[in-house]
C-alpha cells in the first residue's frame, strides 16, 4: 500500500503510522454523557469496503491525514490533510 | 463410523473403499431452536457442546462459506495457558483442560502436541515480569517454569544467545502448551455436532437477523428464510457486519494478522518459541515445514492477505533470533481477518435483544481458545447465565470500564493490541 500525502506525494506504507477510524476527529463534548464517550471511544462501524481513517506521516512531514481507501481490495482513493477535514467540518 | 486402529487396518487392506463423508449435507428446515452463524472452530464446537452437554437438538450451523475456511483454518496453531489476568486466565485454563482429552471426547485425531511454549525474555524486567505471569499461571492450577539462559540454550542451540540488541537471558517454559492440527479441530467438531443431529449448512450467508419488540426471531440467509428461537453470532472477523444485521455497534475492530511456512525440513525446532521483543514466534509442524508469524500489520482490513512491510519485519526477527533460519525458503505467506476488541481479550455475552448471543473479540489467540469457548458459549446459550469459567468475558466491560482485560498494559484502546 502507498499513501498519497498531500505535501509529499505518493509515499511508502512504511513512512505512516495507523492511528484508527477518522471517526477520532468528531470527538463529543466533554458533558456529552457517558453512552457517547463510550461509543466514540470503543464502539466502531468497522466497515468491509470504503472507509476513511487517519494516518500519521511520521518518517515524513509529520502531518496527520484522513486517508479515503478501502478495507478489502486495499485501493487508495485520496488523502486530505486532518487539519482540513476537522475545520471543515466545524 | 468410529475411528480405531482396527478401522484403519482394515480399510488398508481393503482398498480404503469404506470411508464415508463425515458430515451430511441437509437442506435448510424452516425452524430450529438453535442458529448459530459462523462455522468456524467456536460455531462448530458451540454447536457439539449444545447437543453433548445440553443435550439439545434442533441446532443449526449456518457458514457462508465451507467448514474450515476461516482463521480455523489460517492460524498457527498454538495452544497454551499462560495469561496473566483474572478472566483470562481461568478461561484459557479450561479451555486447556478440554484440550487435553479433546481426542478421546471426539474420537478424532486433532494432533494435539503439547511439545511445551518458550517464552524468551532478554532482560531483568523481563524476567520478573516472566516471574510474575508464572505465579499468575500457578496460581490458577496451570504449569509454568522459569528457565535460566543454560536451560534455554540446552533446548534450543540454535538461538543467537549473545545478540547484541537481545541477548537470551532466559525462558517462561509452559509444557502442557504445544499445537494440534487446526483443520483436524473444524473437521473434529464438525463431524462429532452432525453425529449428534446438528444440521451443518455450508455456502448459507446470513444476510439479516429478524427482530420482533426486542426478542430474535430468525435470520435471512442466501438459502433463505429460517426461524429460530435463539441466535448465536460467533464469525470472527466480521462480526461487526454481522451484529450489524441486528443494529449492533460492536467494541471491534477487524485487522489482518499474516503467518508464513517454510519447506519442509528434517527435526530441528522442538517446541513453539515464542520472541516477543521481535513479535515473532516459532514452531516446526509434523510435516516439517517451521510455522511462524509476527505481529498485525496494523491497520483495519479484510483483505485476508498483508502488505510487505510486516513480512520483511518478521523475516528479520527471524533472522535475529535464529540465524540459521536464513537457509530455508519460504514457501507460502497468507493472512486471515482478526476481530480486534479494545483490550485485546475475547466477550462472550447476551445482547439487549432476547435470544440473541454474541461471542467475538478473539483478536489474533482465538485458536486456543475453540475448546472453551464452544463449551463456555453452549453454556450461556442454553442456561441464560455466563458458565463459571467465561463469567468476565462481558460486553459491557468497556462501558463500565469494570474488569478489563488489559494483559499488555497499554490501555483499552483500539490499535493498541
Ligand atoms: C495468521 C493467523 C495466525 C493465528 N495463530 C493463532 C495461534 O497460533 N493460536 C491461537 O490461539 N489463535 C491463532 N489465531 C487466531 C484464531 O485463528 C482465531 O481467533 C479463531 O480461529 C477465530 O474463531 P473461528 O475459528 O470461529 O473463526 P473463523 O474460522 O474465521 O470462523 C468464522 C466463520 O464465520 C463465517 N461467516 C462470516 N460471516 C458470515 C455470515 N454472514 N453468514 C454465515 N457465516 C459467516 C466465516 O465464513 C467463517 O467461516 C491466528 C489467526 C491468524 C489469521
Ligand atoms: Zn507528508
Amino acid at each position: 500500500m502507498r499513501l498519497p500525502c498531500p505535501h509529499c506525494g505518493i509515499r511508502d506504507i512504511r513512512e505512516f503510522d495507523y492511528m484508527g477510524h477518522a471517526l477520532a476527529l468528531e470527538r463529543p463534548a466533554p458533558d456529552a454523557g457517558a453512552a457517547v464517550w463510550d461509543d466514540y471511544v470503543h464502539n466502531r462501524e468497522n466497515p468491509a469496503g470504503e472507509t476513511r481513517d487517519l494516518w500519521y506521516h511520521g518518517l515524513g512531514c509529520g502531518a496527520w491525514l484522513v486517508v479515503h481507501r478501502n478495507t478489502v481490495t486495499h485501493e487508495v482513493y485520496g488523502a486530505q490533510l486532518a487539519r482540513d477535514v476537522k475545520g471543515a467540518g466545524q | 463410523m468410529r475411528f480405531s486402529g482396527f478401522r484403519i487396518l482394515k480399510e488398508g487392506l481393503t482398498g480404503n473403499k469404506g470411508w464415508r463423508p463425515h458430515w451430511r449435507d441437509p437442506e435448510p428446515k424452516a425452524e430450529y431452536d438453535i442458529v448459530i452463524i459462523g462455522g468456524g472452530g467456536h460455531g462448530l464446537s458451540t454447536a457439539y457442546y449444545l447437543a453433548k452437554e445440553h443435550g439439545l437438538r434442533n441446532i443449526a450451523v449456518l457458514e457462508k462459506g465451507y467448514i474450515g475456511g476461516g482463521n480455523v483454518g489460517r492460524n498457527t496453531t498454538i495452544v497454551r495457558a499462560n495469561y496473566n489476568l483474572p478472566g483470562n486466565s481461568e478461561f484459557y485454563s479450561h479451555s486447556l483442560k478440554l484440550w487435553e482429552g479433546l481426542e478421546q471426547d471426539l474420537n478424532y485425531n486433532v494432533m494435539m502436541s503439547q511439545r511445551g511454549v518458550l517464552n524468551l525474555f532478554h532482560s531483568d524486567g523481563q524476567r520478573d515480569y516472566a516471574a510474575r505471569r508464572a505465579n499468575s499461571m500457578i496460581n490458577q492450577g496451570d504449569d509454568a517454569q522459569l528457565l535460566d539462559r543454560e536451560a534455554v540454550r540446552r533446548m534450543v542451540p540454535f538461538l543467537d544467545f549473545d545478540n547484541l540488541r537481545f541477548p537470551v537471558f532466559g525462558g517462561l517454559y509452559h509444557a502442557r502448551g504445544g499445537t494440534a492440527r487446526h483443520d483436524a479441530v473444524a473437521w473434529g467438531y464438525a463431524r462429532g455436532a452432525d453425529q449428534r443431529g446438528v444440521d451443518l449448512l455450508q455456502n448459507c450467508e446470513v444476510t439479516g437477523i429478524d427482530v420482533e419488540n426486542g426478542r430474535v426471531r430468525g435470520v435471512q440467509t442466501s438459502r433463505g428464510p429460517i426461524r429460530a428461537k435463539k441466535v448465536a453470532m460467533v464469525v470472527a472477523g466480521r462480526s461487526s457486519q454481522v451484529a450489524a444485521l441486528a443494529g449492533m455497534r460492536l467494541p471491534i475492530e477487524s485487522h489482518i494478522l499474516q503467518a508464513f511456512v517454510t519447506e519442509g525440513l528434517k527435526p530441528l525446532i522442538d517446541h513453539v518459541v515464542t520472541f516477543g521483543m521481535g513479535h515473532f514466534y516459532i514452531s516446526q509442524s509434523d510435516k516439517g515445514g517451521l510455522v511462524f508469524g509476527g505481529d498485525l500489520d496494523f491497520y483495519a482490513s479484510y483483505a485476508a492477505r498483508g502488505n510487505l512491510p510486516m513480512a520483511e519485519h518478521v523475516m528479520e526477527a527471524a533472522m535475529t533470533l535464529m540465524p540459521a533460519i536464513g537457509k530455508a525458503r519460504v514457501l507460502r505467506s497468507w493472512g486471515g481477518i482478526m476481530d480486534m476488541s479494545p483490550d485485546g481479550s475475547p466477550i462472550i455475552d447476551k445482547t439487549d435483544i432476547e435470544g440473541l448471543y454474541l461471542n467475538c473479540g478473539w483478536c489474533y489467540g482465538g485458536f486456543k481458545a475453540v475448546p472453551g469457548s464452544g463449551h463456555c458459549f453452549a453454556h450461556l446459550i442454553a442456561q441464560d447465565r455466563p458458565h463459571p469459567a467465561a463469567t468476565r468475558l462481558r460486553l459491557d466491560r468497556f462501558r463500565t470500564g469494570r474488569g478489563l482485560m488489559d494483559e499488555e498494559g497499554t490501555g483499552a484502546q483500539h490499535n493498541l493490541h
